[in-house]
């Protein structure tokens, strides 16, 4: 039996541009037979649905040594299965027009597919089969360890990546937030395929799992494929790792690197998902570097000085640390000055230094574009699966934008004075930077 | 499998029908500006584009760069709006907006509620005439595409193997000169150059607006008269005349070392014919024939062959995208497994080819690759703002809607006999161009 516990009509009311009665989203929450729970939008008008599946802990559940064997397993989920080889998996997932991604982040393995009304039931049972008996055949593990050795390779030349790394190695050290997630040449080279059948029982159950389907489906056919797909999956995994503090100090660390242009990487500590101040961080965050054009970063480092080709800043509250990070890029020559202009508003801004004027236009901004994101089938999973992970009820999508709403200019330099600091800002620079020497 | 270089090597599906079901309406302004609109009410959300018929190769030579730079400065403000209120505006009202610049088009769009349409319109329309450039900005603003440029190219050892193997293809067409520009022709544009280039393009007649979303054609239509319908036609648009490309009669080889390399590559592209209006059956049997040879990394011909056969390969692919205003490339890649040189590795992708050729099409895989084909039309309807490119893309091509609507068609009717007949053609080595991108120390020496 399904049951249906909640039905929302949503953006009707709330947002002054979602004024269609045809353009709500309407989200119901299912449970199958079989108790497997998952957020549904019904939208019958394109013939395919987009399933999204989100298994909590990611990456961090490496076992200690086994670094890179969530992202080795999970890229190996479509090497076969069952019946079926590698080409074989693929080519009947070609003859039906399903599309599947499977990815590893720090906090998440997920699933992405999509499956033609037409073939569901079979595109199911293929899907199945990767997801609760892959083969992990010893040619595929060896063909994919390649490829993913070959991508370590790179990353070790690419400025982005080496950046982006040091800054986590600072801030975590050995907590697996600390190292790539595609693990280092030698812990990889030694992963064996009893360990890649760990790292999916560690990761892929039940318990971690949240379900979000959008498209033509009702929700009783969701019920049934629910408990068909995934009802054999174990129910528990393993433990997840404990809460880090990141240990950022103030400073500049520099790593030498052949390149016209240097790139830099900055964070400091940050805010946790559920701290009461969290919007109202967002909203700052906004103003000093959010998407756009407006920010305040972009207009004194692009727009004024001509210092860079993109900035931008970001709150990364992770399952079990936070920081805020930002990123750009500078010719060699110019980068002292970039990292000075960052430095200098970073403090103008932790003094109070921030106008109504940039509020109320991150505010509109931030509420005007809220409806904008829920456009398409696959963009809906997406969003719905991320609220369920982040434990946000449903009734989320009707009061988010009060929650920005209600940030005032206070409450914004009060969480300035509160979260940034200026002196304990690492920035990591990659590159041959003029004028800019590393600090302790 | 592991997604691999990603960015680096292009995806294949390039497919990319539009159906005649996509709700489609199109009608054109009497100054001659084309509007198209594209519905989809699922959520309140439109996007409005503009492109224009001008983009790199429309250039003259000594100002490479300068419709790129342009398309910066088209934020820079005009008699209404002040420099960055544009931008400013959009995201006041929630929306987002950019541009982007290729060699057969420039693109500007803005993605936001439906019931802001008439706003961004309105600027939309007031910029395609009425632009004004004070000096300072456009001299930060060259600084900043500087700064683009060293940032996506000369910081990329693959991205300046393919802007070096691009000039090595195109002898003559301007497809050869990167869309945002040589550095020290970049360093040398004006305010007068950007200004130039503007009066010439910018104008009703040489654009094509298109609105995707929740909107009705009569709306469009009614908002389009009162804002783009007073602007002037330019007088001076005519055709587009580029200098073609002689006939290739030699192989061009280079090969190139950066110690920023990690992973080597076989590079080789062919020059090959794009979908023409009218006549777009060559350019569908090459689509589909690179699906077949490098679309998929488990089945296609490549990877069969080349990563789970011989296994000298790490990576194998082609690709082909037809949507071009000129004749365009089919290209090939390959990255070799530890071990394997870049000279085994390509004559190992020459015997592929030359098996193929001798053996033809496995009816099942062009089955299985029309099948895919059929349903991108269902998946890319989820997608509007997808949708509102492909006909951007394909209208600044010199294709028709008609064209664009009849891709699908084309394709689906695609025969083994066809792919064959292409593949003959369009594998001649003297008419391509074979690169080798290699580690600084691990040079291998080029026959």
């Amino acid at each position: 039996m399904i049951r249906i516990l909640r039905a929302a009509l949503l953006l009707l009311m709330i947002f002054i541009y979602a004024h269609r009665a045809h353009a709500e989203v309407e989200i119901q929450e299912v449970t199958s037979p079989g108790g497997i729970r998952a957020w549904l939008v019904e939208e019958h008008s394109i013939p395919f649905t987009a399933l999204e599946l989100r298994f909590e802990g990611g990456t961090s559940l490496d076992a200690p040594g086994k670094r890179g064997a969530t992202v080795l397993m999970t890229a190996l989920l479509e090497e076969g299965s069952g019946t079926f080889d590698s080409q074989g998996f693929a080519a009947k997932r070609e003859a039906l027009a399903a599309d599947f991604g499977f990815d590893a982040y720090a906090d998440a393995v997920t699933v992405s597919a999509r499956m033609l009304t037409e073939n569901r039931d079979e595109a199911v049972s293929l899907l199945k089969g990767a997801l609760v008996d892959p083969s992990f055949d010893p040619d595929a593990i060896e063909r994919v360890r390649a490829q993913v050795l070959s991508i370590i390779q790179s990353d070790a030349k690419d400025p982005g990546a080496i950046a982006r790394q040091a800054l986590d190695e600072l801030a975590y050290g050995d907590h697996p937030y600390g190292s790539s997630r595609n693990g280092t040449a030698d812990s990889v080279g030694a992963l064996t395929r009893d360990d890649l059948f760990a790292a999916k029982a560690a990761s892929m159950v039940r318990d971690k799992l949240f379900v979000a389907a959008v498209g033509d489906i009702t929700a009783e056919e969701l019920g049934v494929l629910l408990d068909r797909l995934l009802g054999d999956l174990p129910k528990a995994g393993a433990p997840m790792p404990p809460h880090v503090v990141p240990s950022l100090t103030g400073g500049v660390t520099v790593e030498d690197f052949a390149s016209p242009q240097s790139v830099v990487v900055f964070g400091q500590g940050g805010i946790a998902r559920d701290d009461p101040d969290f919007f109202a961080a967002y909203v700052l965050n906004h103003i000093v570097g959010g998407q756009g054009f407006g920010s305040r970063l972009m207009d004194e480092v692009r727009e004024k000085r001509g210092l860079t080709y993109g900035i931008s800043t970001y709150l990364v509250s992770l399952d079990l640390a936070e920081t805020w990070q930002g990123s750009f890029a500078s010719a060699n020559e110019k980068v002292a000055e970039a990292v000075t202009v960052v430095r200098d508003q970073w403090s103008a801004i932790a003094s109070g230094g921030i106008s109504k004027a940039e509020l109320d236009a991150a505010k509109t901004y931030l509420t005007g574009s809220y409806p904008l994101r829920f456009d398409g089938n696959e963009r809906i999973a997406n969003i719905l699966v991320g609220m369920q992970s982040e434990g946000l009820p449903i009734s989320y999508v009707n009061d988010r934008n009060s929650y920005i709403e209600a940030v005032t200019l206070d409450d914004v330099k009060r969480v300035a004075k509160r979260l940034m600091t200026p002196d304990a800002m690492r920035f990591v620079v990659v590159g041959r930077p003029v004028g800019l020497d590393g600090t302790n | 499998m592991i997604p691999f270089l990603r960015g680096c090597i292009v995806a294949v599906l390039a497919a990319a029908p539009a159906s005649a079901a996509d709700n489609v309406t199109s009608f054109t302004l009497d100054n001659g500006l084309d509007v198209v609109v594209i519905e989809d009410h699922r959520a309140p959300v439109v996007v409005q584009m503009v492109w224009y018929r001008a983009g790199a190769a429309d250039e003259k030579p000594g100002v490479s760069g300068v419709a790129h730079f342009l398309e910066h400065l088209m934020f820079k403000g005009t008699e209404n709006l002040a420099s960055g209120e544009f931008s400013r505006t959009v995201e006041a009202n929630g929306g987002s907006d950019n541009a982007f610049t290729s060699w057969d088009f420039t693109a500007y769009y803005q993605r936001i509620a439906a019931d802001r349409l008439e706003l961004v319109m309105k600027m939309e329309a007031d910029r395609m005439r009425g632009l004004l450039l004070s000096e300072t900005d456009w001299q930060t603003e060259r600084e900043v595409i500087i700064e683009e440029r060293n940032q996506r190219t000369d910081s990329d050892p693959g991205a300046i193997f393919g802007e070096q193997k691009r000039a090595a293809q195109y002898l003559n067409h301007p497809y050869g000169t990167p869309v945002i520009g040589w550095r020290h022709e970049m360093e040398k544009l004006t305010r007068r150059d950007a200004l130039d280039w503007y009066r010439t393009y910018y104008a009703p007649n040489d654009a094509i607006l298109i609105v995707a979303g929740d909107v009705q054609p009569d709306e469009v239509k009614q908002l389009a008269e009162t804002y783009y319908g007073p602007l002037e036609p330019s007088p001076g648009i005519g055709p587009r005349e580029r200098r073609q490309e002689p006939p290739q009669l030699a192989e061009r080889r280079l090969s190139f070392s950066d110690p920023r390399v990690s992973q080597p590559v076989v590079s080789r592209s062919y020059l090959a014919p794009e979908r023409d209006p009218g006549a777009q059956e060559q350019a569908a049997a090459l689509t589909i024939l690179a699906e077949l040879l490098g679309g998929n990394g488990q089945t296609s011909i490549l990877a069969r062959k080349l990563q789970f056969e011989s296994k000298v390969a790490l990576y194998a692919g082609a690709f082909y995208d037809g949507t071009s205003y000129d004749d365009t490339t089919f290209g090939l890649a390959v990255v070799p497994s530890t071990g394997t040189s870049l000279a085994e590795v390509e004559a190992a992708l020459d015997r592929v080819i030359a098996e193929f050729l001798e053996t033809g099409v496995d009816a099942e895989q062009l089955a299985r690759v029309k099948t895919q084909i059929g349903a991108d039309m269902i998946y890319s309807r989820d997608n509007v703002e997808g949708l509102a490119r492909r006909y951007g893309e394909g209208l600044t091509s010199g294709l028709t809607l008609a064209d664009i609507e009849a891709w699908p068609e084309v394709l689906a009717s695609v025969t083994e006999e066809d792919v064959m007949a292409a593949a003959r053609e369009v594998f001649d080595r003297r008419r391509a161009v074979t690169g080798w991108l290699m580690r600084d120390g691990d040079e291998e020496v080029m026959q």
